[in-house]
């Protein structure tokens, strides 16, 4: 929006500046109260996330176990040598890239599909879109409960589907019901946001396209994608940073029993059950940059932007 | 999307409450309960089903002094740790009494969240308390909380199978084995999870052998002889084809079931499976007797892990003279004993045990007071949590310990967490 008031030609300074100064009375004004409207929610928006956030950086500094009042002291990167020199982190990191990797991935492809069964549909379409997002619907912890009882041997269906034991006390099994269970969750937020770039994707360009003799598969790869990428790269965004957090599902089926534990979980129990508000810190804030270096690549390396806006907004 | 505007309305809300917390805040505080004169006493303990009796009969004993409610904490005992915990750290002024587990007293004294017991108050919560579990309530040379409740396991078995109960892990391994060469019913249940029984079963094999993993000032890592012997009796166990098919993952409720099918010879667990028997297995319940837990050598005794809950006074506590009174009428003998029949959890108290209306829900009370009198703590520390969780990580699942290896490993995240340098898992 400021970008033309900002850079200006030298040859326009002059009739910029004048531009400015005439414009200024209601400008200044419109800005004066724009920034008012939003001091509230930017001062309670600092209170609420910058203040956390600065506190939690400040404590991962520092050596300080609630257990032991009188030993707090300031350690510098201690804490960080030890969180990144140790098996139990990178065990997690490893498992919660994987968790992020594969359910992102098998999210796309059958949110895609979704998207697509949704936005195809002329009959009950209402019932379709209505149905297709009642496990998004659901509270996570009590999906992940029915899950965790379907799985149970003796309460579950599900048990014994594939063998005689018990699927929850074996690692490979528990990564792999958790993943489902975060699939099933989040796979319609996935359809719904490929669901609005699917209705970008203008009706004539595909006509145009089939009577060039593209076949569904080329117009799906060759029309349809490249309309789609910003909504696909959100949707991308969104869900990786979501499924990097991942707490409640592992929380509820597994509390992280057989090597199971994603860094969120690993920073819980070191914060709030461990009571180490050094090395509990010291990970949320690990789990903080990883996030941000998520956004990071995909905002500048894919050129991810926020939907709607055009192409000022991706850089 | 669509979390994003959930989040932006989630904080408009917030917002909302914010300013409506600011508004209502005086007038809320008006309407406090304390302006009756009566001292209202916040009280944090488990679940337990005729507790609140107890609550109520102390109240009405204070005769206006103070007015306790209950504040029913989670089943689960980390949940129950958790939520004290944050207030605690929050500096809660609306605790007064806490239940403590008795594995977490030393780091509530730690952290200076509880008070001292001195004086008239300690006297009267030490008087005639028996020794074990009133040092679980000591940390430092001085008493931060009053027991209320102890516990132990017992052997429990089918004495239509066994003649004669087992005093040693080896000798019961070998009967098992033996029923089970004879196709009778053999296993040996109890639990094997990654959680705090675990660590419990242990514990047992450690203070019976008489070995020990922390110094006695509990602030630094030993894990002697005596400790890794354990870890290759625990080895043993699991790995003898003895225990059920799921003892990996079997918690207390998981073996009391698993014995009352009919599979088990035999199970250690707490006194709860004995009525539990009498009502879900009529065909068993005259065939289980019970017996001292097993040790290591037939000629020493075994010594059990007790468990049970302390009674403590929070630092944070607008009421504290009310409230030590409070948690001395919740424990006095006659609560005690009144809690023990209807609620099933022993007494603290020795002279409890001898009042006759104990013989009938306690049949097996001698048991009990012979096993918590020579019972073990465990390691009495601050970071027992930590280090709780850096054992049930390295002993589950028991079958795979490496005793030699795995003892070399303790050693050091041992020390760690007693530290509390090291990360948990």
């Amino acid at each position: 929006m400021t970008a033309t008031a900002e850079k200006p030609t030298t040859h326009r300074v002059r009739a910029a500046k004048k531009a400015k100064t005439q414009l200024s009375e209601g400008k200044k004004q419109e800005r004066k109260l724009g920034w008012l409207l939003c001091a509230p929610a930017a001062i309670v928006m600092v209170a609420v996330t910058a203040y956390p956030i600065l506190y939690s950086v400040w404590l991962s500094f520092q050596r300080f176990d609630l257990k032991f009042p009188d030993q707090r002291e300031f350690i510098g990167l201690g804490n960080y040598i030890t969180a990144l020199s140790n098996q139990y982190w990178w065990t997690a990191f490893g498992i919660t890239m994987l968790i992020t990797v594969v359910t992102v991935a098998v999210e796309l492809v059958l949110g895609m599909a979704l998207a697509w069964v949704m936005f195809k549909t002329l009959v009950g379409r209402g019932i379709v879109r209505t149905a297709a997002l009642i496990p998004y619907g659901i509270v996570t912890v009590v999906a992940a409960f029915s899950w965790k009882y379907a799985w149970t041997p003796g309460t579950g269906y599900l048990a014994n589907l594939f063998t005689d034991g018990a699927p929850l006390t074996e690692r490979a099994s528990s990564l792999a019901i958790i993943m489902l269970a975060e699939i099933w969750k989040t796979t319609p937020f996935m359809a719904l946001l490929l669901m609005a770039g699917l209705a970008l994707v203008p009706e004539d360009l595909l006509k145009a396209a089939s009577m060039d003799g593209a076949t569904g598969w080329q117009r799906f790869t060759k029309v349809m994608l490249p309309v789609m990428k910003p909504a696909i790269l959100v949707a991308l965004l969104f869900r990786t940073l979501d499924a990097f957090r991942v707490f409640d599902n592992i929380y509820v089926l597994t509390a992280g029993s057989n090597n199971t534990s994603s860094v969120s979980m690993l920073a819980y129990n070191n914060l709030i059950r461990g009571l180490n508000l050094g090395i509990g810190s010291t990970m949320s804030v690990l789990i903080f940059l990883a996030v941000a270096v998520i956004a990071f690549i995909f905002v500048k390396l894919f050129g991810t932007a926020a939907p709607g806006s055009e192409e000022e907004g991706r850089r | 999307m669509a979390e994003r505007s959930r989040g932006i309305r989630r904080r408009r809300r917030g917002v909302a409450a914010l300013a409506a917390v600011a508004l209502l805040g005086p007038a809320a505080a008006c309407g406090g309960g304390d302006d009756g004169g009566v001292p209202e006493l916040n009280v944090y303990y488990a679940p337990e089903q005729n507790f609140q009796q107890v609550v109520d009969d102390c109240n009405q004993q204070a005769q206006g002094r103070y007015r306790m409610v209950y504040q029913v904490l989670p089943r689960g005992a980390d949940e129950q740790r958790v939520q004290m915990v944050r207030r605690l750290a929050a500096e809660d002024d609306g605790m007064d009494v806490l239940g403590l587990d008795v594995t977490w007293t030393a780091e509530f004294a730690s952290a200076k969240w509880i008070r001292e017991w001195t004086g008239r108050e300690k006297d009267e919560a030490s008087q005639g308390t028996l020794e074990k579990p009133l040092e679980s309530a000591s940390y430092e040379g001085k008493l931060y909380a009053a027991p209320k409740n102890t516990n132990t396991q017992l052997l429990w078995y089918r004495s239509d199978l066994v003649p004669n109960p087992p005093k040693t892990w080896d000798e019961m391994i070998q009967l098992s084995q033996d029923l089970k060469s004879q196709g009778k019913p053999y296993e040996i249940d109890t639990m094997g999870a990654q959680y705090e029984g675990l660590v419990v079963l242990y514990n047992n094999m450690v203070a019976s052998g008489g070995g020990k993993m922390l110094s006695d000032d509990g602030a630094k890592v030993e894990f002697d002889q005596g400790a890794v012997d354990a870890l290759r009796t625990l080895q043993k166990f699991a790995s003898a084809g003895v225990t059920n098919p799921s003892f990996t993952n079997t918690q207390e409720d998981g073996a009391r079931l698993q014995f009352q099918s009919g599979n088990g010879a035999f199970q250690l667990n707490y006194p709860f499976v004995w009525p539990a028997l009498q009502e879900g297995a009529p065909d068993l319940k005259d065939k289980v007797k019970w017996a001292r837990y097993p040790g290591i050598d037939a000629g020493t005794p075994s010594k059990v892990t007790i468990g049970g809950y302390n009674l403590a006074v929070s630092e944070y506590s607008k009421h504290p003279a009310e409230a030590y009174e409070a948690a001395l009428c919740l424990r006095s003998p006659e609560h005690q004993l009144f809690s023990a029949i209807n609620d099933g959890v022993p007494p603290t108290i020795e002279s409890v045990y001898d009042d006759p209306k104990m013989d009938e829900a306690y049949p097996f009370k001698a048991d009990i007071l012979a096993q918590v009198k020579d019972g073990a703590n465990r390691p009495i520390t601050p970071a027992y949590q930590n280090l709780s969780t850096v054992l049930s990580a390295t002993l589950s699942p028991p079958a795979d310990i490496q005793p030699e290896q795995d003892a070399k490993d303790l050693r050091g995240s041992i020390q760690d967490a007693l530290e509390s340098k090291g990360v948990l898992p």
